[in-house]
This record gives C-alpha cells, structure tokens and sequence, in this order.
C-alpha cells in the first residue's frame, strides 16, 4: 500500500480554487485520499508530517472544516496553530489581512484560510510563501469541500463517468455548489438541477457546465429526478433569501426528502449533503443505506490529510 | 468630417469610432466631465461610420490625451482610435489596446471582494474577451459589471 511515491509536484503549491487543479491532479489527490483512509480512522498511524506547525486562519465560524483539519494535521503527526476568536486579536484592530498573513507565515508551514471576503485566499497566497489552503473564501470557492463531495461520489460509486448527479436546494447563491457542479462535469457526471425558479442554477454556470460538454438538466419537481438518480445532492434553502416566511415555507417543504419520497430511488442511490442540514433531509433517512452525508463529513479528514501531505511535501 | 456640420480642430485629440452611446462615458474617464474643462468640446453622437454602422466621435480642442488614459478607453470603446492633431493635421494615430490582464484601473464591482477592503493590493482583471470586454476579478473571480461605473 506504502510502496507508491507520494507526487513532490504538489510541494508549496496554494490550493485557492477548484479550477486552478486539473483532472489529473484531482484524482492523484483523490488516490492519495483513498490511502489516507486507515490514517484518517486512527487504524495506522502515521508522523509523515511531524514537526510541521499548521496555521488554522478562521475569521468566520466552522466547525466541520475547522475540526476536520485539525484532526488532518494531528492525525500525521503535526500541530496546529489557531487563531482564535478574530475579535480578540489584531485584526480587530484593523490589521489588513495581508499583514495578519505575511505575521502567520512566518509562524507555520502552510495556512488555512476562511474568510467572509471573496478573493481573500487569492490574496493571501500572493502574500505568503508558504502553501495557502482555501477553506472558504465568502460565497466564493471551497475547493476542499469540492474535492471531498468528488471523493464520496468515487468512493460510493467507484467511477464517476457517466452518473447521474441530481443537485437540489438552494443552487443560486452557494458557489461551491456551482465548483462541484463544473468538476463533475469534467469527470463525465450528467447533471440535474433542480430548485425554483428563484434558486436555480445561473446561467453563467449552466453555459460553462455546456461548454465542459454536459448536457445539464434544469428541473423544478424533486419527485421526477429521484427514480432517475445515482447521486442527490442536497443543500440548505436559507431562510433569509425569502422575504416571505410562508413562501420559505412552502418552498423548504417541496424539496424535503424523507423516507417515503425515497420508494422510488434506486437501491444503490446516495443522498449528499453538505451539512448542516435544517429540516431538508428528515432524521429518518439517517438508517437508510441511501444516506452517505455523514460519511461524506468524515471523508473531509483523509482529503484533507493528503493535501496536507502534498503541499508540505510530506512521506509515508 | 465635414458632413457632419462640426468643423475640424487645430490643434487637440480627436477620438473615432466610439461605440454608439459611449461618447459621455468615455468624456468621463478622461475627466473632462467637470468644471476643468478649459477648451471646447464637441459630441458626436450616433453618426454613421464607414467602418460600422453607427458611432460617436469626440473632439477636444487644445488637449493632446495622455496616453495612458488610452487603456482606459479600450475597457468602454474597444474599437476608438486617438488621432492627436497639430495644425489641422492628425499628427499621431492610435488604435487603443486592451492587454490580457488589466491592473489598477478599475475596481471590482462584488462589495464584498477583499479588493474593495483596505487592503495592499491594487484591483487586478483576467481581459476574457476584447470586444466586448469581459473582465473577470484574479480575486474573488467575478465578472466585472458595468465597466463604466467602475473605472479608477
């Protein structure tokens, strides 16, 4: 299992957005993925990255990404530095990001970045030296969360080429659903959308996801996709896009899953979902083969162990 | 030009074939929208053009552009040319040039790319297309709106 190289083309590299990665170097992370899965579990254990310090950037909440990127660093042996609470540090005095940067570069290996701003990793990484790792820019990219959305799907269906991805919810606003809905396309998946009118899919993301060469699908009615599906991918309706509450309402309710809109999915169908989930998956569809969205929260730790490994030139 | 019942200039900046309905916006980024505006100026707009259909045309007397405005122009008229004219004579000729990446002259139009933050970096644009111009922000990767609306 240990016997193949770990690519060193990797080694320094920033990981800001989905689209600066080519296929190729999406399934050489996804195949070093796969071999971080015993690691990731605590079944073997590793110090592939001992003494190397990790600094965890959060100047907006998370827990999932947080979390799972700490358990990446310590699960290979390295540490992680934390920023902390933003209004307890410089930056509440008004420290531009590119001075908090180019402070915490000097203090770490490699950078963790989530930031309210659009644009902030691109930043970051023009000011640091050291690997800057996206985790969240605004409504911006996730490529973190991309790579582990494409993990799950490959692991649970073992190829993605030629599936069936149904995406649902809310598909206007979050642009990492518009990411993921372009690397699928690149690795052959057909895609569905499907939301109201009000939430769906833009345009702008519809012609790039024609110009990969998919032929998208844009529906309204969860009901006509489910027979059809391999994979559904559900995300959060916010709330505070309505200005009217019984408008959410009636709309949360349409595209809410639970088990009895499931009867007629195919056996081998899986539900994604980035979590948290509010009330769009019922509890439950938790004890049905179909759900694989805490399986897909865990896969972020062994996704995450082998960027780690990459940039940081790390060896098993 | 004499079709047009505007007579030529001495000496001055003239700029051609300007997309129709541009002639004010371009007037602006050369600032020459205010009150410091010290020569006469004259708009054409909407005149037909040999090369395409419709276009405006600017005339500044006494005022040779600075060419780095010139960029500038290329963002909202990408098809203008600059004539400098000296003594009735278009002494120098310009064709505007938009390059592949487009830095510190406008800013990105999301409010909430880090760009428009206090921060150390000067708006940067990846040029997608010349003509029309499509720039998408090397930050936060969104398309410029309303290019005009946003020049530096």
């Amino acid at each position: 299992m240990d016997s193949h190289p770990i690519s060193m083309d990797f080694k320094g590299m920033d990981i800001v957005s989905i689209r600066d990665l080519s296929k190729e170097q999406i399934d050489e992370i996804l195949d070093l993925s796969e071999r971080m899965i015993p690691y990731a579990k605590g079944e073997r254990l590793t110090k592939a990255l001992d003494g190397r310090i990790l600094s965890n950037l959060f100047f907006e909440p998370s827990t999932r990404t947080r979390m799972s990127f700490e358990s990446a660093i310590n699960r290979l042996g390295g540490r992680s530095l934390d920023l902390g609470n933003p209004s307890m540090t410089s930056v509440s005095k008004g420290e531009t990001l590119a001075d908090t940067i180019r402070m915490v570069e000097s203090y770490s290996d490699a950078i963790v970045l989530r930031h309210p701003h659009e644009g902030a990793a691109r930043l970051a990484s023009r000011f640091s030296e050291k690997p800057v790792i996206n985790a969240g820019d605004g409504a911006g990219s996730h490529p973190t969360q991309t790579l582990l959305d494409i993990f799950t799907i490959r692991r649970n269906k073992g190829n993605i080429d030629g599936i069936k991805v149904a995406m649902v919810g809310d598909l206007k606003y979050g642009r990492t659903v518009h990411s993921l809905a372009e690397a699928l396309t690149i690795f052959g998946a057909e895609m569905t959308f499907v939301a109201p009118p009000s939430l769906q899919m833009p345009k702008e993301t519809i012609k790039q996801v024609e110009k990969l060469g998919g032929k998208p699908k844009v529906k309204t009615k969860l009901e006509e996709v489910i027979p059809d599906v391999d994979v559904l991918y559900i995300t959060r309706i916010q709330k505070e896009r309505f200005p009217d509450i019984a408008e959410y309402q009636k709309v949360a309710g349409t595209y809410r899953v639970d088990v009895s809109s499931l009867r007629e999915a195919k056996t081998d169908m899986i539900i994604m979902h980035p979590l948290p989930r509010l009330e769009e998956i019922s509890p439950e569809v938790d004890s049905t083969p179909h759900a694989k969205y805490f399986e897909q929260a865990f896969n972020g730790v062994p996704v995450r162990m082998a960027l780690l490994m990459l940039v940081l030139g790390g060896e098993l | 030009m004499k079709e047009f019942k505007v007579t030529p200039i001495r000496n001055g900046t003239v700029i051609d074939h300007i997309e129709c309905g541009m002639a004010l916006k371009v007037l602006r980024i050369i600032g020459l929208d205010g009150d410091n505006v010290q020569s006469p100026v004259s708009i054409l707009m909407h005149v037909p053009s040999k090369k395409s259909g419709w276009k405006d045309v600017l005339k500044v007397e006494d005022r040779e552009l600075d060419p780095k405005d010139v960029d500038k122009i290329a963002l909202i008229a990408p098809k203008a040319t600059i004539n400098i004219i000296r003594d009735f004579n278009v002494a120098e000729k310009h064709n505007v040039r938009l390059g592949d990446v487009v830095k510190g002259k406008a800013r990105c139009s999301n409010p909430n790319c880090i760009t428009n933050l206090r921060e150390p970096v000067e708006p940067e644009f990846n040029v997608e297309s010349k003509n029309p111009p499509v720039l998408r922000c090397l930050y936060c990767d969104r398309i410029l709106d309303n290019i005009a609306d946003n020049l530096i």
